[in-house]
């Protein structure tokens, strides 16, 4: 009686973890849902994160069928369910076929013609049930020709047909469900689902008929780990879930890690589940949220290119990351001479990352969407993991140190300028700032080969206008008008690009009579800067210069952390003081730099005010692809529609 | 168009009503009323449609259909066809079609065929009746079975019954869809176009098999839509009730096993009603008054599942061997229990022990399947497919307000296992709100809606 007990409300647990994960899943995981469809271009359609997650029907296809209406986060009822599930295919179909393993089973199914044991529409009727929009091809009656036909079926043909009758059954009575409870957001997951292409076909094939498109079938990428991550978020109760975000550490997902059942079935475990399967997030203990200058959050994707869908950008990247990889390996060995076990942490990231990078070439779902700022950090993620936290933390140092030698020099000559020379010299500054760059291959080897490349060199490497996106008149002329309000600066790497590039850049602004947000990265990603950094680099920087020293001395200028580790920026997962300060402040300006922020990610973000994105095209396949060159420079300023230069100040808080 | 529009408002105008003996005339008679407007096409399929999920406009083209088929006979018909006609249009004047009266419906798996005997037959009439009517007539009536697969189901049998003005016995012959070919030939055999009767069918088998009737045995089919003849002969039998005895039935303590028991019922006010036809599919209609249905959905587990599956796991052969078998076996050593997951009931969630959660379940374990006698593996593939019709049953009766549920259709014929668990599942899930009822003659309420139609299309204005 006790041990029924026990398990009794160890089940019931069970029950509140799957909620609980799934809740967390889709509030903190990028392209955690996706809509499977067989015959599109791109088989796996990512829904973007929405932190509105309730209320949805939640199917569970264990061996039965359990249906939960989630309504918030410690709320949830099982509203239905059904004895036939996963349990009924593999325990049936074993019967039928005399095949033991579900694996098989499915692989059996997607080899059959379930017509030939299936009676249709069209057997019965000679052709259509036009009278009630019934085509032919509508199974009538599951197994219905087995009854009568004299012959022996095939496996294959008995699997399929079971295969049909159980997803249409279950895609059925979730339509009922959902419709029932009047909802529209129905994810479906277990040991019947996961990673299956087979079944998530014919589960979407049959909603899709139920609903006639109303009610789309949605599957979770992480759908395997739900009880587990409920549980750990369970045991980790005492902790405010509102204090802190988590960010995938992109490291595999259940849903996704078989493109077919034909790929190595004797991989797999028993159940059908993945032996290989992982999922990392690490917690991050900031409390993320959108921009407050996004202008439509729910249709802002951060990154440019999907590499899913775009083959040939995916095997460049691939292999541009794959070429990189021995450079960063040295670079991470020689950041830590006194540690000798460092090469052979170098060497175990170097395999980890490989393999990953190997996995996405034969499927690019591996991690859900794959981009740019995916591959990124994922390196950096690896490199974390084998304790190499801060591989660029000594050239940094180095960097800034010459860099800052430089500075009054660098600002005197502007000041000798005329108004209109010194705007320009400053756009022409940032941008050979950024050409300094560890991040892209191109200039890291110019780097390490010569150390004394400088400031003026990159100037001189620059493109000359018109530049391959050009709106610098338009720039010069807002210019002549009123000051910003405050200007939000996402800043990128460390040494000349921040202090000879971005510094009197600000110190203009400040003059301007404008307050100025330096948001930079929370933690290390390649040469950026961090946040940590740059207040130390603001107060060197400010001992030698009167207008930074005011700013900052007036709270003018402001030095807040984004929330990211990455050398990209995604805009709706801002830290929660960020966001704020931006609201208080009445920003009006937000300016975008370097190739990770402002091309690989928000070239196309949209904002509710005046926005500046600043890039120099640092890697020549890139540039060819847009149909520039190497060091061709994007600056691209953009005003929404609809907002008049003048109302820009005018930007009330929410 | 505008006649489209007319039959919607008068759909409009009509709610649900009570159907009595004196009250059919009325039904009768607006038929009537409307089938002089020149158009055999206002049946009431056409209203029923008005408010059905299909598009209304399929359904004036259906109708279309039916208005073509009477020009066809009288443009380009055969001297047969013609003589057919004049005997028809004669037969108009005497109020009724010429005999032999059949009603036929042709499903997936089994043709349902109600044949009217008249009793009342003068001498005069005996003189006139053509040799092969009467030996067809002497054939069906003689005989209970007919072939190696025909039965007639005399326990079925509606004595003393007037139709038309006719007074006879409504006989119940059943074989399966397959004898189809060799039924066709009989009919060529037996020269039944001579007979200048219209041959009323509905089931996907009409459209089907039209052709190799009018090949075979030029015999033109009168098609009709299945779900019309589903209900009207629904209504009619129900109204008629069963040699004095109420057709309907239920099951009084559906919840208990002891106690269950069955008792007959009317029904008085029918309407609305969900009607779950379990044929070799499941057809689920959600049925305002005679007029005005819609199909609510449908599932393909149905009988012809239930068979096909047996069929396959046990080697049987016919649905009653199956059921048999399926009489004998306990369900409960191929289907895992909710006790065999939980230990016991899944309390938090009102899930008993002994509810299944999953069929079939503990086939997944190779000892079990080993094991396991064909009795129980029948037995399961029928609760299987009984429950998962009443939990699709009971979640569109729950969505349509409707509380009461009729099951027809064959799958249920000397099926008790079946209509018993129904009626539980009806009563247990719904907590009492949910009411299921059950028809003695099952599945032959397609045919006799089309044999109704026969006799209506050619009433005296």
């Amino acid at each position: 009686m006790k041990y029924q007990c026990r398990r009794r409300v160890d089940k019931e647990d069970e029950m509140t973890c799957l909620i609980k994960g799934c809740n967390f899943v889709l509030k903190n995981i990028p392209h955690e849902a996706f809509v499977y469809a067989k015959h599109a271009d791109s088989e796996f359609r990512f829904q973007t994160t929405n932190p509105d997650i309730f209320p949805y029907l939640l199917v569970n296809i264990g061996s039965g069928v359990s249906i939960v209406k989630v309504e918030s986060e410690d709320k949830f009822e099982r509203i239905g369910g059904s004895s036939i599930g996963g349990g009924t295919f593999w325990g049936l179909g074993a019967l039928l076929t005399k095949t033991k393993r579900f694996d098989e089973l499915l692989q059996l199914a997607s080899k059959g013609q379930h017509a030939s044991v299936d009676m249709l529409v069209k057997d019965i009727y000679g052709g259509s049930y036009g009278y009630l929009g019934l085509t032919g091809d509508l199974i009538a009656s599951s197994f219905g020709k087995s009854a009568t036909a004299d012959k022996d079926f095939s496996k294959e043909d008995m699997a399929k047909s079971l295969l049909h009758m159980i997803s249409n059954d279950i895609g059925q009575l979730a339509c009922l469900y959902a419709k029932l409870h009047n909802l529209s957001r129905v994810y479906f997951g277990g040991f019947f689902i996961r990673g299956h292409p087979v079944t998530m076909h014919t589960i979407t094939y049959s909603i899709n008929f139920f609903t006639k498109g109303e009610v789309q079938a949605l599957f979770l990428r992480h759908e395997g780990y739900l009880g587990t991550i409920g549980a750990f978020l369970k045991g980790a109760e005492e902790d405010n879930p509102n204090q802190y975000s988590w960010g995938e550490n992109y490291a595999g997902s259940s849903g996704l890690m078989s493109v077919s059942p034909d790929m190595n079935p004797m991989q797999r475990a028993r159940s059908g589940t993945f032996p290989f399967d992982m999922l990392e997030m690490d917690r991050l203990e900031r409390q993320l949220v959108n921009l407050p200058l996004l202008q439509d959050p729910s249709s802002y994707i951060p990154d440019t290119v999907d590499l899913t869908e775009d083959a040939l950008a995916r095997e460049y990247w691939l292999y541009c990351f794959e070429e990189a990889l021995d450079g960063v390996v040295k670079r991470a060995v020689a950041s830590q001479p006194d540690m000798p076990e460092a090469a052979l942490r170098a060497e175990k990231f170097r395999q980890k990352y490989r393999h990953k990078l190997q996995t996405l070439r034969q499927q690019p779902f591996a991690y859900g969407s794959l981009t740019v700022r995916s591959l990124l950090d994922t390196r950096e993620h690896c490199l974390n993991e084998f304790n190499f936290p801060d591989p660029y933390s000594k050239i940094k140092q180095r960097e800034n140190d010459i860099a800052l030698k430089y500075y009054q020099k660098a600002v005197k000559s502007l000041d000798e300028l005329s108004w209109e020379e010194k705007q320009f010299a400053l756009v022409r500054g940032v941008l050979a700032g950024n050409v300094f760059d560890w991040g892209a291959k191109a200039v890291s080897d110019v780097l390490e080969s010569d150390p004394e490349f400088g400031f003026e060199e990159a100037k001189r490497q620059l493109e000359e206008r018109p530049w391959l996106v050009d709106s610098y008149d338009q720039w010069l002329e807002r210019l002549k008008g009123p000051p910003h309000k405050c200007a939000l600066f996402f800043v990128d790497n460390s040494g000349v690009d921040i202090i000879l590039g971005v510094m009197p850049f600000v110190r203009e602004l400040l003059s301007r009579g404008t307050e100025v947000v330096l948001a930079s990265n929370s933690g290390p990603a390649l040469n950026d800067v961090t946040n940590g950094e740059l207040q130390i680099l603001t107060e060197r920087i400010a001992a030698m210069d009167p207008v930074i020293e005011a700013g900052l001395r007036e709270d003018r200028l402001l030095l807040v952390q984004s929330g990211s580790s990455s050398p990209c920026l995604d805009l709706s997962r801002l830290d929660k003081v960020l966001a704020m300060v931006v609201r208080e402040r009445q920003t009006d300006l937000v300016i975008i730099e370097g190739m990770g922020r402002a091309i690989h990610t928000n070239y196309y973000a949209m904002l509710s005010c005046e926005s500046l994105k600043m890039a120099v095209i640092k890697n020549s396949w890139l540039a060819d692809r847009l149909g520039g060159k190497l060091f061709s420079v994007v600056f691209k300023y953009e005003v929404p529609a609809g907002k008049p230069n003048k109302d820009c100040g005018a930007f009330s808080p929410s | 168009m505008d006649k489209a529009k007319s039959m919607v408002d008068k759909k409009g105008a009509s709610g649900p009503f009570h159907v009595n003996n004196g009250q059919s005339q009325k039904v009768f008679h607006s038929h009537v009323m409307v089938a002089t407007n020149g158009s055999c096409c206002s049946s009431s399929s056409s209203n029923a449609f008005g408010s059905s999920t299909v598009p209304s406009g399929s359904g004036t083209f259906e109708n279309m259909h039916h208005l073509h088929r009477g020009d066809d006979a009288e443009c380009n018909g055969s001297p047969a066809k013609r003589c057919r006609l004049r005997r028809r249009t004669e037969s108009v004047r005497k109020h009724r079609p010429p005999f032999p009266w059949f009603g036929m419906d042709i499903g997936g798996t089994l043709v349902k065929l109600v044949y009217f005997e008249p009793v009342d037959i003068t001498a005069e009439e005996e003189q006139e009746e053509v040799e092969n009517l009467k030996s067809i007539r002497r054939y069906l009536t003689s005989n209970v079975a007919y072939g190696k697969t025909g039965v007639r189901d005399v326990h079925l049998e509606l004595r003393n019954l007037t139709m038309c003005g006719r007074t006879g016995n409504l006989h119940f012959i059943r074989f399966p869809t397959q004898a189809m070919p060799r039924f066709i030939q009989m009919g060529r055999d037996k020269n039944f176009s001579s007979l200048h009767t219209t041959l009323c069918a509905t089931g996907g088998g009409a459209y089907k098999f039209e052709n190799e009737f009018r090949m075979m045995a030029d015999l033109e089919l009168l098609k009709l839509d299945e779900l019309d003849c589903l209900i009207r002969g629904l209504l009619f039998v129900d109204r008629v009730g069963f040699n004095g005895h109420p057709e309907c039935y239920y099951f009084q303590n559906p919840s208990d096993t002891q106690s269950c028991v069955k008792k007959p019922c009317t029904l008085d006010n029918p309407f609305p009603m969900l009607l779950v036809n379990i044929g070799s599919g499941v057809s689920i209609l959600a049925v305002y008054s005679e007029n005005n249905y819609k199909r609510v959905t449908g599932t393909s587990l149905g009988g012809g599942t239930f068979l096909g599956l047996c069929c396959l796991l046990t080697g049987c052969e016919t649905f009653e061997e199956a059921l048999e078998m399926a009489s004998k076996g306990d369900s409960t050593n191929v289907d895992k229990l909710v006790k065999d997951i939980y230990g016991g009931d899944y309390e938090r969630f009102g899930l008993q022990g002994s509810a299944v959660a999953s069929s079939f379940g503990h086939m997944m374990s190779k000892e079990k399947r080993d094991s396991i006698s064909k009795e129980d593996l029948a037995r399961a593939t029928l609760v299987t497919i009984t429950n998962n019709i009443g939990s699709i049953a009971r979640m569109c009766a729950v969505n349509e307000k409707i509380e009461r549920v009729v099951f027809v259709g064959n799958f249920l014929r000397i099926n008790t296992v079946s209509t018993k668990l129904l009626a539980y599942a009806m009563d247990y899930w719904s907590k009492g709100q949910l009411r299921a009822l059950f028809l003695e003659h099952e599945g032959y309420f397609g045919a006799v809606g089309a044999l109704m139609e026969l006799l209506k299309t050619t009433e005296d204005p």
